[in-house]
């Protein structure tokens, strides 16, 4: 059900902004050319700020430190989930393999893994959208963007360990 | 951003000393810049496409109608955006594209809001409430359905990989009105220097 949903919704938005522009004599090809040309110099400008937190993060993730983070868990959270909840406001595909990897070990029916899909499934890469979008527009003062990010990220992932624990622990515990 | 830049780095290196990985560090820099390189390249195409989409949306008069319909919410979180600003409207669609997974149309969309922020922007090298307000929402990364993470489930074999719906549901919501909160506190109490 899930599939079909996500399948029809881009082809019905298309379609109905198609026919409604045709409907009002809107010169559909010619526009879509108009806004098409924008797409290479925004991808292009957005280059210099992918290099840069790309390749910051993906160091960060190589020198081994989430493992040694792994030490500093408590009984709340299990010590395998602490490197995705620092990773996941920095990276989307590490938060991913992450997740992919506490799958295989632990089986995706386990506690750890629903903990880990609440986390992963709820977040968004704070640090990624704010440098690429601020990026793309020449912003150079973040003021208060990136503190609202971080105080959701945070809240997101105590919200998490408490759904996890509300829905998963009582049934399973692993 | 230059304290987080300049930690992520100098952590690195010094981890990678500490741990002996100091040969992991260095080719995991030079792959990424490519990798970095990569991901903007196979954005032109889906951004164009994107971009394309909406202009036409835009010249049919339908993101107009959804900042409309919108604008009793948007006045209020938005109140540095003029009324008639496509902006509005487009701060909609990126938000629906973001709750619907379609992360392919959210960025192009997303960028396009920014850069219509922006021309409103008095000060263009500081972020605006509403800048700060749109990216508080996006970051807090709304979704109905985690259809990535149900994949790699269902890839794994999970017996119920939907059970997981509405935790994360619940999660994202109130995280995505914390965010709302939060962003709508620190405009009045941040001081700009």
């Amino acid at each position: 059900m899930i599939e079909k949903f996500s399948l029809y919704i881009l082809p019905i938005m298309i379609l109905t902004i198609l026919t409604t522009a045709l409907f009002k004599k809107v010169p559909v090809y010619e526009e879509f050319i108009e806004g098409a040309k924008d797409g290479f110099k925004v991808a292009v400008s957005i280059i210099p700020y992918l290099v840069a937190i790309i390749t910051a993060v993906s160091m960060f993730k190589a020198s081994g430190i989430l493992d040694f983070a792994k030490n500093f868990a408590s009984s709340i959270v299990p010590p395998d989930i602490v490197p995705i909840m620092l990773t996941r406001s920095l990276s989307g595909s590490a938060a991913l393999g992450l997740f992919s990897d506490i799958v295989k070990d632990f089986g995706p029916d386990s506690y750890i893994a629903k903990l880990a899909a609440i986390m992963v499934g709820s977040s968004e890469t704070t640090f990624y959208v704010l440098a690429v979008y601020f990026g793309s527009i020449g912003i150079k003062k973040y003021r208060y963007a990136l503190l609202t990010g971080i105080i959701a990220d945070i809240t997101g992932i105590v919200l998490a360990i408490w759904a996890a624990r509300l829905f998963f622990l009582a049934s399973s515990v692993s | 951003m230059n304290y987080i830049f300049f930690l992520l780095i100098a952590v690195s290196i010094l981890a990678g000393i500490v741990n002996n990985t100091l040969d992991k560090v260095v080719s995991a820099m030079l792959a990424s810049c490519n990798t970095a390189v990569e991901i903007a390249l196979s954005l032109i195409g889906i951004m164009a496409f994107w971009l394309g989409i909406m202009r036409i949306a835009e010249k049919a008069g339908l993101v107009q109608i959804i900042s409309k319909l919108l604008y009793p919410i948007t006045r209020f979180l938005f109140k540095d955006v003029k009324k008639d600003s496509p902006a509005v409207g487009n701060i909609a669609m990126s938000i629906t594209a973001n709750a619907l997974g379609l992360t392919n149309a959210a960025t192009p969309i997303g960028l396009k809001v920014m850069k219509e922020l922006q021309e409103e922007n008095p000060k263009k090298e500081e972020a605006t409430d509403a800048m700060c307000m749109f990216l508080g929402m996006n970051t807090a990364g709304f979704q109905i359905i985690p259809a990535t993470v149900i994949a790699i489930l269902v890839g794994f074999g999970a017996k119920n990989p939907t059970d997981i719906i509405l935790p994360t549901l619940i999660v994202t919501t109130l995280s995505f009105l914390t965010a709302i909160a939060a962003a709508l506190i620190l405009k009045k109490v941040w001081k700009n220097d």
